[in-house]
This record gives C-alpha cells, structure tokens and sequence, in this order.
C-alpha cells in the first residue's frame, strides 16, 4: 500500500531513488542539495536501499564516475545546485551527448556573483541547451513522482536522454509537505528494470568518444534533435501512463489552469505556480479575465503546444526565476516568445523577473503582474524593459 | 599577546559582520584571532594584505577581516590567490581554505601552487569533515571515522597534508592547533614573511559535524585532544616509531627561502627589457 508522509522535497528525491531501485548514487555535498544524498546514504546505511554509495572529491567526478558506471549499463542518480552543476557542465554535456539516460535531481540555485546559497533558477535554466530533458516540479509529490517518471522517460528506447528533475532550492527543498509514497511493488510495475545497453563489453571491445569529425558530430547532433523530439510525446505519455497506474497526473507537459476563457495568461515555472494559482483566482473573483500556463517541460521545449495554448489571447505576461543577460527579460519569457513567433501570434507580452537570490515570490507580486499584463492588453503593445518583482515594484502599486 | 579589544577594532568589521556564524567549540575563531595578531605584529597595513577565502565555514573569515577580501568559489581560492599576487607582488596574499576545499575539491590547485611556488600564504582550516554542508567525509577525514556518509566508518585514507605540500614543492610548511594559541600566532606570522608558497595546516575542531559522531562528549574533549595527542616537532622526532604513528606532530617541517614565482617572472621581464634593442 502507498503510504502518506510528511517529507521535504529532498526527500522525496531520495525516496524516488530508492523506488527506481537505482544501482549507484554519487554524492557531493552542496547547499540546497545535501540532504538529497545525505537521506540516500542513511538508507544505504540501514539496509532500506541496495545501492552502491560513492562519495568522491568535487561534483566534477560525480558526473564522470556516474558517466563510468552508466556506460557499464548501470541506472545512476545523483542531485546537485548551483555551482556544483557549473562544477560538473564538462562531464554533464558530455552525458547527454553520449547518450547515457540517468536522472538528476536539483535543488536550484541562484548562481554567483556575488555570493549567494539561496533559490532562483539560473544554474539549471543555464544549463538548458546542454541536451538534457528538463522537467520543472511544482510540489514535493511532483518532485517524487517526476524521477519515477524521469527514468521511463530517460530510457525509452525512443528517447535514450539523460533527464534532469529541478525544484526551487529552499522553498521546495526544505518544505516539508504531505506526500504519498508509493509502494515498491506499484513502482516495479511501471518501471521496468534497467536494460540498458552495455557500451563498454569485453566480448564486444568499443571506443566511447572517439575524434569525431563534422558531418559524423552533425549526425549524431540531428539524431539527439530528434530524439528530443519523440521525447515531447514520450513525456507526456509516460505522465498519463503514470496517473492510470497511480491516480494522479502532472499534466505532462505544461500545466493549465483557469484557461478556457482567459483573455490575460501568465506564464510560470516551479513552485511559484501555486502562489500564482491565487493571484488568478483573485483576479478572477475581481472580474478580470486571467488564466495560468506553467511549463513543467523546458526541455524539449512545447512550442507547438504552448502556442495553441496562447492563440486568440489578448495578452501574455512570464514569470522568471532566471535571467537572460543580453535580453534584458527571463529566459522562459525568451522561449514563450519563440513558440510565439512560431505560430505566428502577435500578442502584447511582458516579462516579469523575481524570486532571485531567495527572495520571496509573493501572491502580491504576483497581483501586481498580473495588473501589469492587463495593461499591456488595454495598451495592445508588449513592455519592452523586464519588470522587477521586488520591493519597489509593490511602492509603486501603493503611489 | 596584543590587547584582543583593540585588535578587533583595528582588523575586524566589527561593527557591521557580528555576530559571527561559527557554533559553539568552533576553533574558526580562534584562527581569526591568531590571523589578526600576526598581520598586527608584522606591522602591515590593512591596505596592504589580500584574504582570499574559499566555501565553507572557513570562508565566513573573510567577512569579518578588515582587509581586502575576497569570497571565492569552492577549491578555487588559490588560483583567484595566484592571479592577485602575479598582479601586484606587493601585496601579502593570503588564501584561508577549509580542508574540503583546500585538499578535496581544490586539491589539484593546491599541490600546482605548491610546485610553483607562488608567494602566496595558504592557512587551510582543518576539522577533518565538509562541517558547513552538514558532515559528509571530506579528503582529510581519518580512516574508521563516523561521518553523514560514513556511518560505518570513512573507509579511504586521509591526506597527510604537511607531507602533501612538501612533497609538491612548497617553500615553507607548518602545522599548528587552536590549542596552541602562541605557536599558531607564531606559524602564520613566518609563514606570511617568508618567500614563495607557504602552507600551514591548522587543526581546528568541529564539535558539531565531527565531534559528536565520534566519540568527543564536548569541544572542550576536542581541545584536550589537541593537547595530548600531539607534540612539538623537535620532541615527535626523538620517539620511536610505534609512538611517531599515535602522535600529530605539530611546528615547522619546511622553512625554504627560495625567492617566489612572481619575483622570478618579475627578474625575467626586466632582464628581457634590459636586452631589448632601441629602434
């Protein structure tokens, strides 16, 4: 029988590796992350989890000894936040490059300078053209639930792509929340055991990354591209595979709320989703017409989708936990305009920065956004500066 | 010793970064305190003295000193450490590093600086465990120790890091206590004078992450260690050898004068500037 318990979004991403029956996990400790491992390595410790612990010296040999035991045919895990994943980019590119599909949990961070430990989106958002699936939690169930996902998604013979599962540092993290843990027998039924190919096999000798030259580097580019591709509908099939088997769905690949008649959208992304969820219903309950999209796929990224989504709006507003530099908006903002622009929809947008280094995401930001979309739609042109969700954006509201 | 109250006034933010983070047992302190003595005691000015710290609770130093700082990033207060001092030779550098980021994540900097004999002072803070990411086993973690990911016991060796950098090259290399306050003030004092790349190794309990785990019923148990386990250098030298292995030697193990490798690119230039033909 599943069980509900009260776990951290740490938690749940130990308790995900241990339900996926991963057969190596390695460690090294970051701020948000550490209790990540750290539950891991108590259950190793007391027999809860049957996997092979390894604790090497920088986030770097993580990713290469999990790129090691993953070109041995093994199902890795490991978690990570912020500079440790700047630490670990050579050896993480090169794992989705390489085709080895394990699944990563992180706890996002703001990255420096100046120094910060707190949440924001950038380390993982960074990261997002270095060809690894990326799926966006908004709740500690999701977080649980997505890396049980993530390693049917990873694996699928049609995909073959490492995933990422990334959550708001702190906020996410170290909130402890009502989860339902699903029992070990209900997992196994929907995730296979690891069959992953061997790369490196003494009876069959081959060399992993050898010299490549151009038109071979672009074939192998073009058959990640289109695996990527085929990932869009495998992502959104193995979350409706899993609401059959577990009763609850996290709507694939982006979540809507409230849409239906909506004439203002707001965009979002991770935890501040809920927040933003009550900031509709209270514009809602003033008579505004606003719904919400949050992407929980940013990689493939649902241009398609989320264009539909949009179509026929009078406008569109995102909210970033992450900055574009050179763009002077966000970066979701950045891909909301492109699947814009793919279908062809001319729409007032705005783009709304907060939430960075820690700061809080409140349903009064949010408030204020949502005023700041409806004027664009009652100016019918898009804003062309970023607004900063932070404190002067709430004077303002009060002047 | 110099009046403490006055130091602190003179050398640290003490009226902008305090109180500090460090728990209750924490020997950080304690190097901040030697740390401002010694640079009081060379007469250097403030303006003078660069601190390049590293993560961890170590780092938190370098927010309190009154000197030019730097907060780095993890392993990697050396380089930053190497770049200021080839800039301006002028200057004392001084990197201050825990042992995680120092001898684990850094180790590679470490042993590279060494070998080059940068002129720079690194004081690496040793408690034998990752203490500000909650107690995970770092490179300087004693083989059978319990820690948050050894709970059966830390089954790899530990770096002996005063044979490291020696080993690797460095000019100077000592190691001192928190419990041995004037030696320690002593250490760091030779080790900022003296040319080239100096290490001194500092050990520095922490009750918190690793104490607990093993077997200390409290800090002031960790500070008694310190006391008996360990003996002066000259006294370590005249044990026979079963008693050599139980005992931490502690005072200077390399006193080098090699000139630093900033003032032989420094020599260099001005020689190929010298022979440079007029037009």
């Amino acid at each position: 029988m599943a069980r509900l318990d009260a776990l951290t979004g740490n938690e749940c991403a130990a308790q995900a590796a241990r339900l996926c029956r991963v057969d190596t996990v390695v460690g090294y400790p970051i701020t948000p992350q550490s209790s990540v491992v750290e539950s891991i390595a108590a259950m190793v410790a007391n027999g809860k989890m049957s996997s092979k612990f390894i604790t090497p010296e920088s986030e770097h040999s993580v990713m290469s000894i999990l790129k090691g035991a993953g070109m041995m045919g093994e199902r890795v895990f490991t978690a990570t936040s912020g500079q440790g994943l700047a630490y670990m980019y050579e050896p993480y590119f090169s794992m989705s490059t390489a085709r080895i599909p394990m699944v990563m949990a992180l706890a996002t961070r703001e990255m420096i300078s100046p120094v910060t430990v707190w949440s924001g989106m950038q380390d993982a958002h960074s990261v997002r053209d270095a060809g690894w699936i990326h799926l966006y939690a908004a709740d500690n169930q999701e977080i649980l639930d997505s890396i049980i996902q993530g390693y049917l998604i990873a694996e699928h013979p049609d995909v073959i792509i490492p995933v990422h599962v990334c959550y708001d540092g702190f906020y996410l993290s170290h909130q402890t929340a009502e989860v339902v843990v699903p029992d070990q027998e209900a997992v196994d039924a929907f995730l296979p055991p690891c069959a992953l190919t061997q790369m490196l096999d003494v009876n069959d000798p081959a060399m992993v990354d050898s010299n490549t030259p151009g038109d071979l580097m672009m074939e192998y580019r073009e058959d990640h591209l289109a695996s990527m591709r085929r990932a869009l509908d495998v992502v959104a099939e193995v979350d409706a595979a899993f609401a059959a088997g577990f009763g609850r769905s996290h709507a694939g690949l982006l979540e809507t709320y409230r849409v239906d008649d909506a004439e203002e959208i707001v965009v979002t992304i991770g935890a501040m989703s809920g927040t933003a969820k009550d900031a509709v219903d209270a514009a809602r309950a003033k008579g505004r017409s606003v719904g919400l999209i949050r992407v929980r796929c940013l990689r493939p990224f649902p241009a398609k989708a989320l264009g539909a989504l949009l179509a026929g709006r009078k406008a569109v507003g995102v909210v970033d936990r992450s900055v574009s530099f050179g763009w002077s908006a966000g970066i979701v903002y950045q891909e909301t305009l492109a699947a814009l622009g793919l279908a062809g929809i001319a729409v007032p947008t705005l783009s709304a920065i907060g939430g960075l280094g820690g700061a809080d995401i409140r349903e009064e930001h949010l408030a204020r956004v949502l005023d700041l979309i409806h004027d664009c739609a009652l100016a019918g042109r898009s804003r062309q500066d970023a607004v900063w969700m932070n404190h002067e954006l709430l004077s303002a509201q009060r002047r | 010793m110099s009046d403490v109250t006055e130091l602190i006034h003179q050398y640290l933010r003490h009226n902008k970064k305090f109180p500090h983070v460090f728990c209750p047992g924490c020997g950080h302190g304690i190097v901040l305190g030697s740390l401002i003595r010694s640079v009081h005691e060379l007469a250097l000015s403030k303006d003078e003295v660069v601190l390049v710290a590293g993560i961890g609770c170590s780092g938190r130093i370098a927010v309190y000193v009154d000197f030019n700082t730097v907060h780095t990033t993890h392993g990697r207060a050396l380089t930053f450490a190497t770049g200021i001092k080839m800039a301006n030779p002028d200057l004392k550098v001084i990197a201050l590093m825990g042992d995680g980021d120092a001898f684990s994540i850094g180790g590679n900097h470490l042993i590279h600086a060494a070998r080059r004999n940068i002129g720079v002072t690194a004081l690496v803070l040793n408690n034998s465990i990752y203490g500000m990411t909650g107690g995970q086993s770092s490179a300087t973690t004693p083989k059978g120790a319990v820690s948050q990911t050894a709970p059966f016991g830390h089954l790899e060796k530990s770096f002996d890091l005063v044979k490291l950098a020696s080993a690797a090259g460095a000019n100077g290399v000592s190691r001192g206590t928190v419990f041995h306050v004037n030696m320690l003030d002593r250490l760091i004092a030779e080790a900022v004078s003296r040319p080239g790349f100096n290490l001194v190794e500092i050990m520095s309990p922490c009750f918190t992450q690793y104490g607990r785990k093993n077997k200390f019923k409290s800090a002031v148990d960790m500070f008694k260690w310190l006391k008996t386990e360990t003996s002066p250098l000259e006294s370590w030298e005249q044990l026979p050898p079963e008693e050599k292995a139980k005992r931490l030697p502690i005072g200077t193990f390399l006193a080098g004068q090699e000139p630093g490798l900033e003032v032989l690119y420094g020599n260099l230039r001005d020689d190929l500037a010298a022979k440079e033909q007029p037009r």
